[in-house]
């Protein structure tokens, strides 16, 4: 007994030293596995963002050498630019329109596919189909289906009696149209409602019949109540992306008949790889970051009032 | 009593011819839906096999005859569209291999081994999810152009091997946290170093999430437009995408050969999608879900 003491002493102290470098040896393994990543955040994301925040502040237009102009380009964009309003309204009926249908359309589609029916992944992978069409591809092809002579949707009018239109070829119609093809590809948005369709106890449903509610009921007081989550998160993540929609108005109408179509990221792409006015576009991807951040935080603020979750308020 | 019963039956049946209609609305509406969904693909393939001159004829053929399958092979050589195939397939392995190795290497490091701050820098990393990528489109052209590397691959690829993308390692480390962490322990004991235990343990029980990563990432990188449009400007180095959309603006009133082009770019997509579906599935319904 009396000699083991500085045995177990010992013993002790060889254990936290090899905790200690084993805690080193798990952090320098650590570091170094996450060495690339961060590399690349740098460079990648915190980089640019800063730059893009300071760039934003000069007349740099690639030629000449940048010079501070202080809020030079947004008093430009808010006083003396009428393209700056004329991008901001097209983008902002394209979203509010294309986000709110986009969701009606993907949560019809998913409560359809979530009936308990034969052929429910057969149904699924057709849904979902388009939705995997490169953006391009579907463009190209949404080009032809719009064309106004021999295009299908004007056949099908034509066939049914009805005056042909002219798509995105009319100043008056291209949002729309742009709208309609974006409907194509909600396939995304439809899984991750059915995900949380199947988050739903069946015994609510039982719940519901038993007091002699009828389908109606059941949607409205146990469905829309409980999927309220995942709508909050659908609705974020298409805000994000209908206000940065670039490949569709690029290829298919650049921006016209008459500006019509000059959505946001578009106007912001012709002024920096066109114009090289890079200062002035920098300016205007913060204004859009300032205003996708501002209806998000809006958009979550108000939640509070209509996401239910279960177990209480997260 | 026996009235009860009768009611009882005749409850049923209501109930059951309910449910008949019900069905039969949903089994229409599925129908419907998907008529919809597959009319454009439709009409993409039967615009691709028809003469121009059938293709302008009214009313509108909906199955072509004869079918011109030559659109095919003279779509595919009026550009070079093998050689944008080899450039795309240079940029999607490059892609996918990058990502796959270090977002692995990320997600591992933030979700298995413990070391000081790191939460908090991974919720650093988080936060630039919710960025618009208008944001750092411009600087990060300017420092590729400043680097002199505009006109050549690196941008595209670059990236891809710091991390591949913080959504991916997201992903990834969400699955990770699923694995019991006695297995990373057992491992160790046996005298494995970190790297081994990954290879050993993590990746061999993570397949369906790092196959969906690969996916994804292989997606990306053959439908990107956008990134190959602001950095090849060089015809030779064209991806897909950008010849196709080259294409659209040389030979706008083709459609019978742009149509063909169209297919040929989604076919493979198509056909990955079908044989990989679970993990297009599973990849996104995980997102929504612990998003």
């Amino acid at each position: 007994m009396h000699h083991t003491a500085p045995y177990e002493q010992r013993l002790a102290r060889t254990k936290t030293k090899f905790l200690v470098s084993r805690e080193r040896r798990e952090m320098i393994w650590g570091l170094t596995c996450v060495a690339p990543a961060l590399a690349g955040f740098l460079f990648w994301q915190v980089g640019p963002i800063l730059g893009s925040l300071v760039i934003a502040f000069t007349d740099w237009t690639v030629a000449n050498t940048p010079h501070w102009i202080g809020l030079s380009n947004f008093q430009r964009m808010l006083f003396a630019d009428p393209l700056f309003y004329k991008s901001l309204s097209v983008t902002g009926i394209y979203a509010a329109t294309g986000v709110f249908l986009n969701l009606s359309f993907a949560l019809a589609l998913a409560l359809l596919l979530s009936q308990k029916i034969f052929g429910l992944t057969f149904f699924r992978t057709i849904f979902y189909l388009p939705s995997t069409v490169p953006a391009i591809a579907s463009s190209v092809l949404w080009l032809w289906l719009f064309n106004p002579e021999f295009g299908l949707f004007n056949s099908i009018l034509t066939g049914l009696g009805l005056p042909k239109q002219q798509w995105i070829y009319d100043e008056n119609s291209v949002l729309a149209s742009l709208i309609l093809m974006n409907l194509w590809s909600v396939g995304p948005l439809m899984v991750i409602f059915l995900a949380g369709l199947q988050t739903i106890p069946k015994y609510l449903y039982d719940a519901v019949a038993v007091d002699g509610g009828n389908a109606w009921h059941k949607f409205r007081f146990v469905t829309l109540p409980l999927l309220t989550p995942t709508i909050l998160f659908n609705l974020i993540l298409s805000i994000i992306d209908t206000f940065q929609v670039f490949t569709q108005p690029y290829v298919m109408t650049q921006g016209g008949p008459n500006n019509a179509s000059l959505l946001y990221v578009l106007y912001l792409y012709r002024k920096a790889f066109q114009e090289y006015d890079m200062g002035y576009a920098s300016a205007l991807a913060w204004v859009l970051f300032l205003i996708i951040a501002l209806i998000s935080f809006v958009v979550l603020q108000t939640s509070r009032r209509w996401v239910f979750y279960v177990g209480g308020s997260e | 009593m026996k009235s009860a019963a009768a009611l009882g039956r005749s409850q049923v049946r209501a109930a059951s011819r309910i449910d008949w209609l019900s069905t039969l609305i949903t089994y229409s509406l599925c129908g419907l839906g998907s008529f919809l969904m597959l009319l454009p693909l439709f009409w993409l393939v039967r615009s691709s096999v028809m003469t121009l001159d059938q293709i302008f004829r009214f009313p509108p053929e909906w199955i072509p005859a004869p079918f011109a399958w030559q659109n095919y092979p003279e779509a595919l050589t009026t550009v070079p569209f093998l050689l944008y195939l080899k450039n795309t397939v240079f940029i999607l392995v490059q892609t996918v291999l990058g990502t796959l190795i270090t977002a692995t290497l990320a997600a591992y490091g933030f979700s298995r081994l413990r070391w000081p701050g790191r939460d908090l820098i991974f919720n650093i990393l988080l936060t630039t999810l919710m960025l618009p990528y208008a944001i750092t489109l411009i600087p990060t052209f300017l420092l590729w152009a400043h680097l002199g590397l505009v006109n050549t691959t690196w941008p595209l690829v670059l990236p891809r091997w710091c991390g591949g993308g913080i959504f991916y390692i997201f992903l990834l480390r969400q699955f990770f946290r699923t694995i019991p962490r006695e297995l990373d322990e057992a491992a160790i004991l046996d005298g494995a170093n970190p790297l081994q235990v990954l290879w050993h343990v993590v990746v061999p029980l993570s397949r369906p999430a790092l196959i969906t990563v690969a996916i994804f990432s292989a997606l990306g990188a053959w439908n990107d437009f956008l990134g190959p449009l602001m950095y090849l400007n060089e015809s030779s180095k064209y991806t897909l995408a950008l010849g196709l959309a080259e294409f659209t603006g040389l030979y706008s009133s083709q459609w019978h050969l742009l149509m063909a082009a169209s297919t040929v770019v989604i076919i493979p997509v198509v056909l990955l999608f079908f044989f990989a579906q679970r993990y297009f599935i599973e990849g996104i319904a995980l997102t929504g879900t612990k998003g």
